[in-house]
């Protein structure tokens, strides 16, 4: 069974969000490129998670609007979205004792009603999404007895049951080591390369961007300072600009992506 | 932690019929028992159609309506206290310790003495007081930031409680004629009480019983957090809202007929995960039974240890529940709702 999907566009137009009274974000225009990943990379505080938030419509937009296949993303029922987007916040915490079948049945919920109960189908999707994120063997474990790349795995697992064309994950790998890193990221370009949807991720590693997303989005004080692929976007003068150092950029001999090497403190800029 | 992680899931199904089964025979023994000066053996007699008519009203007119009620009012406080943990991610939450209970009590002594008559308001008043104490506690834990330290929340919400209770009694010291009307009622218990009171809060409970029926999975989906509940379709503010409500009306209707009986919210959802896990679906279908259990036989208990007279069942639950709630918050950690 291999199910390849044809995601709708998910842009934003105008975009402005604030948190309270701070505003985060301004006049966003971003246009994601459909059945590839994108990472939305930048310094901390720069408002790429508020960014992710409001594509995935969890905080309200003061102006502009974010569109689904065209419409307005807040016209949308809950429910219909929740079949054509599925987010994973950052650090999401499971109940202690579930497992992690019980964890990716969760994700069948928008496809289920008052009056649909669990289906033949809904099982089916789920032994599908234990199966898409190696966790066959983990099925019956409970989440917190994994560790921490396969419990992210458990919760993508889970978004993969939610079977959306569309898929947002707030800084997916923050918490893990490298090893655990690969295995999500590995799977992220699965679920992307091989079933054509499109991934959004906040990422605060720029290697790992360059590495695994198909487009990156740069952004700086609320605003994107460049968007494209990684080899057209990631410069010297663009590392400076996000993050205050300097660096050399090689090319990955093996996979032509950027690499970013001696990467040290700029020097202050002169008065 | 490890204890819940290594035991073997029971399988709900058996789980269940094995409670009903204990929940049958323990009906049996409180319509044999206690309550009344005739012993099991002539209720037997009777009931094998020996004619004693003073057997059958004991058995009839008092013990089967004092039963009805324990189911109802166990049913009621162990799906609340499931509710209100669920609702609150904090497994200590409980109506008695968030001002559910004792907002019940208050409101219904201040209508007493304002002249409602307590027959006829006692049920909606109950309710309306129910909501309102439950929401003044997790308003300010709210407003103060506590929310997400389970300990504190209980504490506000004790504190609240005691000086609801203080009030309450204040009110019942200077008005005697409302004292005489609930001294009883407002020390919780079973005894006493009137068949029409079940009957009166029946469209109340059926009201709740089908809400949460429809809120049941949203509700499974809030305990991954908020975000993840909205990723998932769902509304998580409404959810809370409602549950809050049906709480509520639950809490309300129980304290209406026994009075605030406290901690059996608390213990019955604790049973319920120990055995099935973490998801409220299945912690509220295995509460439905726990809670009368547990209620009856505190109210078997209440009618035996000091006989011939009894022990109030609010008296008997706060003496068995506090030091539950005590090994709780000691243990070394909570468990993540």
């Amino acid at each position: 069974m291999k199910e390849v999907y044809n995601p709708p566009t998910l842009a934003t137009k105008a975009l402005g969000m604030s948190y309270g009274p701070r505003r985060v974000i301004h006049g966003l225009d971003v246009e994601l490129p459909t059945g590839k990943v994108t990472a939305i990379v930048g310094p901390n505080g720069c408002g790429k998670s508020t960014l992710l938030a409001g594509l995935a419509r969890l905080h309200k937009p003061d102006d502009g609007t974010v569109l689904l296949d065209g419409a307005d993303i807040q016209n949308l029922p809950s429910r219909k979205l929740a079949t054509q987007l599925a987010l994973l916040p950052q650090e999401a915490v499971a109940p202690e004792g579930l497992t992690v079948t019980e964890l990716i049945r969760f994700g069948r919920q928008p496809h289920q009603g008052w009056l649909r109960q669990w289906s033949a189908e809904d099982q089916r999707v789920v032994q599908h999404a234990l199966g898409a994120a190696g966790l066959k063997n983990l099925a019956e474990r409970p989440i917190d007895a994994l560790s921490g790349g396969q419990r992210q795995r458990a919760w993508i697992a889970m978004t993969i049951a939610q079977q959306t064309p569309l898929l947002l994950l707030d800084e997916p790998t923050s918490a893990l080591d490298l090893g655990h890193q690969i295995e999500v990221f590995e799977l992220v370009r699965h679920l992307a390369c091989d079933h054509g949807r499109t991934v959004v991720m906040v990422l605060h590693d720029l290697a790992s961007a360059c590495r695994y997303a198909d487009h990156i989005i740069a952004m700086c004080d609320g605003q994107i300072v460049d968007q494209g692929a990684p080899e057209d976007v990631v410069t010297p003068a663009l590392v400076r600009k996000l993050y205050q150092v300097e660096c050399t950029l090689l090319t990955d001999p093996d996979t032509g992506s950027p690499l970013l090497a001696n990467v040290r403190r700029a020097a202050p800029e002169p008065a | 932690m490890k204890a819940l992680t290594l035991t073997r899931r029971v399988d709900t199904r058996t789980l269940i019929v094995s409670l009903l089964t204990a929940l049958v025979a323990v009906s049996v023994v409180s319509l044999l028992i206690g309550a009344g000066s005739v012993s099991p053996s002539r209720v037997v007699a009777m009931l094998l159609g020996a004619d004693d008519a003073d057997a059958r009203f004991v058995v009839w007119e008092l013990r089967a309506p004092r039963t009805l009620i324990g189911l109802a009012v166990g049913m009621a406080l162990g799906v609340s206290g499931a509710l209100l943990q669920a609702v609150t991610r904090n497994p200590l939450a409980e109506p008695g310790l968030l001002g559910v209970s004792a907002g019940a009590a208050f409101a219904v002594a201040l209508a007493l003495v304002l002249g409602a008559s307590a027959a006829t308001l006692r049920i909606p008043v109950a309710q309306m007081g129910a909501l309102a104490g439950c929401l003044c506690v997790l308003g300010v834990a709210r407003w103060r930031g506590v929310g997400n330290d389970p300990v504190r929340l209980v504490l506000a919400g004790a504190a609240f409680s005691a000086l609801l209770g203080a009030l309450t009694s204040l009110i019942l010291f200077f008005d005697q004629r409302s004292a005489d009307e609930i001294r009883f009622w407002v020390i919780g218990s079973l005894a006493g009480r009137r068949l029409d009171d079940l009957l009166a809060v029946l469209p109340t409970i059926v009201v709740s019983g089908v809400l949460i029926a429809l809120l049941a999975r949203p509700l499974a989906a809030l305990a991954l957090g908020e975000r993840m509940a909205s990723g998932l379709g769902h509304h998580p503010r409404l959810i809370r809202a409602l549950i809050i409500l049906c709480v509520a009306l639950l809490v309300g209707a129980a304290t209406a007929i026994a009075g605030p009986i406290a901690f059996v919210g608390l213990v019955v959802p604790f049973v319920a995960r120990a055995f099935v896990g973490p998801d409220i679906r299945r912690t509220l279908w295995v509460s439905l039974p726990t809670g009368p259990l547990i209620v009856l036989v505190a109210d078997i208990v209440s009618r035996v240890v000091v006989a011939p007279s009894e022990l109030p069942l609010g008296v008997l639950t706060a003496l068995f529940g506090a030091p539950v709630l005590v090994a709780v918050v000691r243990a070394r950690r909570l468990p993540m709702l």
